[in-house]
């Protein structure tokens, strides 16, 4: 096992803005002026935000990407809100990662994960549509020659207020577009209780295609004359290819091509993906698999055990003297929970299609950072920026598997590199998704709380023992912070923090002592939040019951300084009926988090029956400051909990002989309607300075509401997961 | 060589017997709305109707299927996403990723022709296709929006 990666800086990996923040991509930007491009349909811009065509309809450019959390349809409402657009005719378009790199990033970060899409751009895409509409009512003014304070614009239509005249937007865009933009220091917005269009549940933007079949996802792209490959990696992480037999496939149905793919896989490309797919797993590899080839999971477990009680650690979040109250307490309470390895499993599994000429390489991609695939591009073809584009598509899932990895890009344009001129669709089959996956980390925690005589808690100690993301995949974030990754402790950091500790205890010490195996660590749906908020929540539920007290009481002994988190716990505890009797076999458990700059809270329903849990009904709570579409949060929520309940009851990888064990639905499952319970969520901005995320938070508020309520049904703590382990099972 | 009854069209497809059926839809065929989840008739993402039965296309050869059977892909449910389970599924923006969606739609289709008024306990029984996103409570309202429809 490697105590740490080797330091692997990429060279177009410049820094990081952030622990989890975007990718600061080192791609030489150009000098001097840049010039607009026109919209895909070949209307010229109004800026770089809004395309109007003659017609009326507005075309949004959206840089994040659309994977199904909603935020193509988000980011255009709060364009089109300070556009005074008419919603009606609000379509959209992805800018190219090329086009971005040419007008020097003029639509800021493409990176879509860490929930930032939303939160981390609200004020500059306001601001484009703010710009785009003072230059349409400008151009009115100048048309009409009046002065540009008598006239105001209202959806799509800029009217001259003493006498009435008016004028479309589709009439004014072109004389718009020649206007010099305001400086951005000079567009106000909008008051928050004047937004027509944010805040409002308007339909997503992108459903028709999806429920016709003709939606275009990266498995689906067709080029002409395009081949198709199939590719594996090798199944021991790190290790190599030593030998394989070509001619063994060469002459099978369709292939065309067999071909070691850099020193750690090989590729099989034929007329199909079935042909491909048919001849690959006919192909003889031999591997060279390194010194992981023998590592099991047994191993990797006894060696965060160790980690729980070893001397050195880093210290994340502290305050009094944790150690001394815990060796003065009058009792002490002890539990060590564990937390396993598993896939993002999306849907459409990973893939990426390429064609590349000396003169120009292009790649068709499903990716959540359309920047990342175009560094990946970059480095893979070794052709300048200016030869490169990455055409983003729809994401049949994205998770986190599909941005700061792009190895199914690198994949891509090495095969297509082999045959200039020709397309290249690289397809990955469920199985090569599920070993060559980018693991939600393994981590233990062991953690003890003291109380005095009165059962006042007077100190905490949360010991992680684990696997760091950020040591194998943003080292220099792990450098600059003298070893530690700070992201190990979301939800658990000090105040001020986006992932902000949501107690108050006079002796804290939260610390990690840090092992990573050579399983590739990943950004998995809400990242470390899943494992800590089970941790704490459900320690914080044991410690209330040390000291006698409920659940909600105890918790909210220790809030007093968080307002908001107190704010979303009560909301949940009051809806499901906290405090009064539940219906006869049903049992209840709660938990909250702050992460992402969100407050979230969940209270579950649950009954029990020879270990069988049938989750009735889970409140959710959510504050984001601000909802910019309300019913897109009730789906995300609810989705979350599906992705969460998912990984508690059914969701482990192991490893066995150095490899991922689990390769297929058949090993790793994931929960049908059957078992989904009724999700009731409950919106609650807050309002404030502070934006928070929405996609991923919520996941990590239902396993320890859910496993609280098992306890109460059956006395019964589980601290290793996932349930089936236990032989616990949905109803 | 297969001669396949697709979407009311009998056509002579060039691809070996043993291929699955989602394959030669997606690859000779054309059609890719029928999506490649699992390989193993777990996920339902490539749901079709064979003889209006939800049938996981992965999992059946073009050699067993003989040319008078009537094979339908969500492309041919309905000319223009009219058929009630798509209009359903839009009044109720059911979809996220929307990648096993066609599957989710070709199930919830096959489920109402056999039982036009499904109870929960229905819908439960019949609709096993997994999706990541967690659409599910929007999948049984749109469900029964599309059988009161």
């Amino acid at each position: 096992m490697t105590y740490m990666p080797k330091v692997d800086r990429r060279s177009f990996v410049v820094g990081a803005t952030a622990a989890g923040g975007g990718l600061a991509l080192g791609l030489s930007l150009p000098s001097g002026g840049v010039t607009p491009v026109l919209a895909q349909d070949g209307t010229p811009e109004v800026n770089a935000w809004v395309v109007i065509r003659p017609d009326d309809t507005v075309v949004v450019r959206v840089a994040r990407s659309e994977m199904g959390q909603g935020t193509l349809t988000g980011l255009c409402q709060m364009v089109a809100e300070e556009l005074e657009a008419d919603w009606s005719k609000v379509t959209w378009e992805y800018p190219t990662p090329g086009q971005s790199v040419a007008r020097k990033r003029v639509w800021g970060d493409f990176s879509t994960g860490g929930s930032r899409g939303i939160r981390m751009s609200h004020e500059y895409v306001r601001k484009g549509g703010a710009a785009a509409r003072m230059m349409l009512v400008q151009a009115a003014a100048n048309e009409w020659k009046v002065p540009v304070g008598e006239c105001a614009a209202a959806n799509n239509v800029v009217t001259h207020k003493p006498s009435g005249r008016n004028l479309r937007y589709g009439q004014l865009a072109a004389a718009a577009a020649k206007l010099q933009a305001p400086d951005p220091k000079d567009i106000p917005l909008k008051d928050p209780k004047d937004w027509k269009i944010i805040g409002k549940s308007v339909k997503r933007l992108d459903t028709p295609d999806k429920v016709t079949g003709k939606q275009v996802y990266g498995f689906d792209i067709k080029l002409p004359g395009m081949l198709t490959a199939a590719t594996m990696e090798s199944p021991v992480h790190g290790g190599k290819v030593k030998s394989f037999d070509a001619a063994k496939v060469q002459g099978m149905p369709g292939v065309k091509k067999v071909m070691k793919l850099g020193d750690t896989g090989v590729a099989v490309v034929a007329d199909t993906y079935w042909h491909a797919k048919t001849a690959l797993d006919a192909l003889p590899v031999t591997w060279d698999e390194g010194e992981n080839a023998k590592v099991s999971s047994a191993a990797i477990a006894a060696w965060l055990k160790e980690g729980l009680d070893a001397e050195q650690a880093f210290v994340g979040n502290s305050n009094g003297d944790a150690k001394a109250a815990i060796a003065a307490a009058a009792k002490k309470h002890e539990a060590v929970y564990a937390y396993p390895y598993q896939n993002h499993v999306c849907m459409e599994p990973m893939n990426a299609t390429a064609r590349y000429t000396p003169e120009k390489c292009e790649v068709w991609v499903p990716t959540q950072d359309g920047e990342a695939s175009f560094a990946a591009l970059l480095a893979a073809s070794g052709l300048p920026a200016e030869k490169c584009e990455v055409y983003k598509l729809h994401l049949g899932g994205g998770f986190g598997r599909r941005g700061a990895f792009q190895d199914y890009v690198r994949q891509a344009v090495l095969i297509a590199k082999e045959m200039p001129g020709t397309p290249v669709k690289v397809l990955w089959s469920r199985e090569e998704d599920m070993l060559q996956g980018r693991f939600h980390p393994v981590m233990q925690c062991k953690l003890v709380g003291a109380f005095d005589k009165d059962n006042n808690l007077t100190g905490l100690h949360m010991r992680l023992s684990g696997q760091s993301i950020l040591a194998n995949v943003r080292p220099q974030v792990v450098d600059q912070n003298k070893g530690m990754d700070p992201l190990v402790f979301q939800g658990l950091m000090r105040a001020g923090n986006e992932h902000m500790f949501g107690y108050t205890i006079p002796n804290l010490l939260i610390d990690h002592s840090m092992r990573n195996p050579h399983i590739l660590p990943g950004f998995w749906r809400g990242v470390n939040i899943n494992q800590n908020c089970i941790f704490i929540e459900c320690f914080m539920d044991e410690l209330a019951e040390a000291a006698g007290k409920d659940a909600l009481e105890f918790r909210r002994a220790v809030m007093s300084g968080n307002p908001k988190n107190v704010a979303v716990l009560n909301a949940v505890a009051e809806k499901i009926g906290w405090g009064k009797p539940a219906p006869q076999g049903v049992h209840r458990g709660l938990a909250h988090m702050h992460a992402f700059n969100a407050y979230v809270a969940a209270a579950a329903e649950v009954s029990v029956t020879n270990d069988k849990i049938k989750v009735h009904r889970i409140v959710a709570a959510t504050d984001t400051g601000y909802a910019v579409n309300p019913a897109q949060i009730d789906r995300q929520v609810a989705g979350s909990f599906v992705y969460g309940l998912s990984a508690l009851f059914y969701q482990e990888c192991t490893v066995k002989d150095g490899r991922i064990e689990q390769t297929n639905f058949d090993t790793y499952n994931s929960m049908r309607i059957a078992e989904m319970p009724n999700v009731e969520s409950i919106v609650m901005p807050s309002g404030g300075t502070v934006w928070g995320g929405v996609g991923e938070p919520t996941i990590c508020v239902a396993a320890p509401a859910v496993l609280n309520a098992y306890y109460r049904a059956t006395g019964k703590r589980i601290r290793s997961f996932p349930l089936k382990n236990h032989n616990i099972a949905f109803a | 060589m297969a001669r396949l009854n697709i979407n009311g069209t009998v056509r002579d497809v060039q691809i070996e017997d043993d291929t699955p059926l989602l394959w030669a839809l997606r690859e000779q065929v054309g059609l890719t709305g029928t999506k490649y989840g699992c390989g193993i008739a777990q996920c339902g993402a490539c749901t079709v109707h064979i003889d209006g039965e939800a049938v996981r296309a992965c999992s059946i050869t073009v050699g067993s299927i003989k040319p008078e059977q009537k094979i339908v892909t969500i492309e041919g449910l309905s000319p223009d996403g009219s058929h009630p389970v798509q209009k359903a599924w839009v009044a109720n923006d059911v979809p996220q990723c929307g990648y096993c969606q066609p599957g989710m739609i070709m199930a919830a289709a096959a489920l109402l022709k056999q039982k036009p008024k499904p109870t929960d306990a229905d819908i439960d029984a019949n609709i096993t296709n997994i999706c990541r996103c967690g659409t599910f409570q929007q999948v049984r309202e749109a469900i029964h929006a599309a059988a009161n429809a």
